[in-house]
């Protein structure tokens, strides 16, 4: 699958892990009493689909990027302008969608 | 979303946040039915580290709205509300103060690697300073247009302390010729090829002693959401420019033309940013400056007052890249104006905080408006601006209320 293949690439090119190796030391300090402290959060993942029976396809291609949440916000548009926001996540964003998915995905956007 | 629970929204100008605390709110009937689409919704979230609770816009990469109550609370937005909008999703969790740097580099004599123990030991400078979102009020726009539909949140005012950027650019010796600055952050597109995101500031601007590589934000580091351990701050400027875990600085011979400068974050080059839907072929800038805004904060759409009782209003205003001359409001939906009293200058960037005693409405809708004019005489217009992408609203906001 699509996610599956993205998501792999995610991980070997390393972006899971920290930026910066950790160390022992956790502060710094400056004048006037400026302390910076490390920090490790855990950011909350999604696991919000895109619902409907016609769904597949935007659920196969669209959750590698972003979740589902803004986009299901959306003020209703055309299906060209639809098409317009998916090509552009394709050629700007570089969004790795499967080209056969793109009416499917466009169709479901549209007739929200 | 099951760390996070819905809110029905009242209308698009406002919601019901609160209403326990707010007793004055009354919801029209039939609005809920009518306002049932998931835009109208706002859902709120307490999920998120670092963060109190916030309309949730987006989980993953996190856009995180300020509810419109923490306005009415103080002239400075506590760390824990202030609002979040990141591009891409690869944001590092941790991030190790031992061992981060920035690293400035380009069109410099010495390309430097700094720790934060030396930026800490530069000469620092503080100020307050308002950070906007480019979109800010975006599902307010008429035609709608597509982006996070924020409503009035995507702002929030802090007190920033760090080393001015200048500082930083001179220590590297910047090269005659140099034209700009581009500044990048720690965060990743999460496909390969993407984008990521940069923005630059023209070389002029960058060395003007003002913009800042903060570390401080209302007394303390920056919730990691919102940049730590270093953000770029441009008073006066919206949003985009404030790149976040700020790395790397690179200084430019040449016009920055990557994607987020060059192709992004653009606006018409007209009055107001403004053109009208369907219109093509007009020249874009890039975004920069910031335009006058004014919020009343202690009545929201759909309040019920007294009639004929003096309705006590405060908000806050601010000038854009100037500081707030006055404050005024109107009562009867624009015909007269009264102007209100500033309470105390928090600087030129800042909020500013405004009070006025309104006479007591007469029964029946009541439209309160507040209109901010700023120190170089520019005004907020009474006719909203449109343009595709959202961006630069500052019309001169209705709240409309029932005094019975």
């Amino acid at each position: 699958m699509n996610r599956a293949r993205i998501l792999l690439a995610i991980a070997t090119a390393g972006l899971a892990t920290p930026a910066f190796a950790a160390s022992d030391i956790t502060t710094v300090m400056g004048p006037g009493g400026v302390t910076l402290r490390s920090v490790t959060v855990d950011l909350p993942q999604s696991d919000r689909e895109f619902p409907g029976a016609d769904a597949a396809a935007i659920n196969n291609n669209c959750l590698t990027c972003h979740s589902a949440g803004m986009v299901l916000r959306q003020p209703p548009f055309p299906r060209e302008k639809w098409a317009e926001i998916v090509n552009k996540m394709i050629q700007t964003y570089k969004a790795p969608i499967d080209a056969g998915d793109v009416p499917a995905i466009v169709d479901y956007l549209a007739k929200r | 979303m099951d760390q996070s629970h819905r809110v029905p929204m009242i209308g698009r100008r406002g919601f019901i946040a609160g209403a326990a605390a707010l007793g004055a709110l009354h919801h029209p009937t039939g609005a809920l039915g009518a306002m049932a689409r998931d835009a109208d919704e706002a859902v709120f979230t307490t999920a998120f580290p670092q963060k109190g609770r916030m309309i949730l816009q987006r989980t993953r990469p996190p856009l995180l709205e300020t509810p419109f109550e923490v306005f009415d609370q103080g002239v400075y937005t506590p760390n824990d509300r202030f609002f979040v909008r990141w591009h891409w999703a690869g944001i590092p969790e941790q991030v190790d103060v031992a061992t981060f740097t920035l690293t400035v580099h380009g069109h410099v004599d010495r390309p430097l690697t700094l720790g934060l123990g030396e930026l800490l030991a530069m000469p620092r400078i503080e100020y307050a300073a308002v950070n906007q979102c480019s979109g800010n009020s975006r599902s307010l726009f008429s035609p709608r247009v597509g982006g996070a539909q924020w409503r009035h949140g995507a702002m929030g005012n802090a007190r920033w302390v760090g080393v001015p950027l200048k500082a930083v650019l001179d220590r590297a010796g910047v090269k005659a010729g140099a034209v700009a600055i581009r500044a990048r952050g720690l965060d990743e597109p999460v496909v390969p090829d993407a984008p990521a995101f940069a923005k630059s500031l023209a070389i002029d601007h960058a060395r003007d002693g003002e913009v800042m590589i903060a570390f401080q934000m209302n007394g303390e580091q920056l919730p990691l959401l919102n940049g730590f351990p270093l953000r770029l701050v441009v008073p006066g400027w919206y949003s985009t420019y404030w790149v976040k875990m700020l790395s790397d600085i690179e200084v430019l011979a040449a016009p920055d033309d990557q994607y987020w400068t060059k192709m992004a974050y653009r606006i018409p080059d007209t009055p107001h940013a403004s053109v009208a839907p369907g219109q093509a072929g007009y020249a874009q800038v890039p975004i920069n400056r910031m335009v006058p805004r004014s919020f009343i904060t202690n009545l929201v759409d759909g309040a019920q007052v007294a009639a004929g009782k003096p309705l006590a209003l405060r908000g806050l205003a601010f000038g854009g890249d100037q500081g707030v001359a006055k404050v005024e409001v109107s009562a009867d939906g624009g015909g007269t104006w009264r102007q209100a009293q500033l309470a105390q200058d928090e600087g030129r960037y800042s909020f500013r905080q405004w009070h006025l005693a309104a006479p007591g409405p007469t029964a029946g809708p009541v439209r309160l408006m507040a209109r901010c004019t700023n120190t170089a005489g520019e005004t907020q217009p009474l006719e909203a601006n449109w343009n595709p992408n959202g961006f630069m609203r500052n019309v001169v906001e209705t709240t409309t209320l029932t005094a019975a």
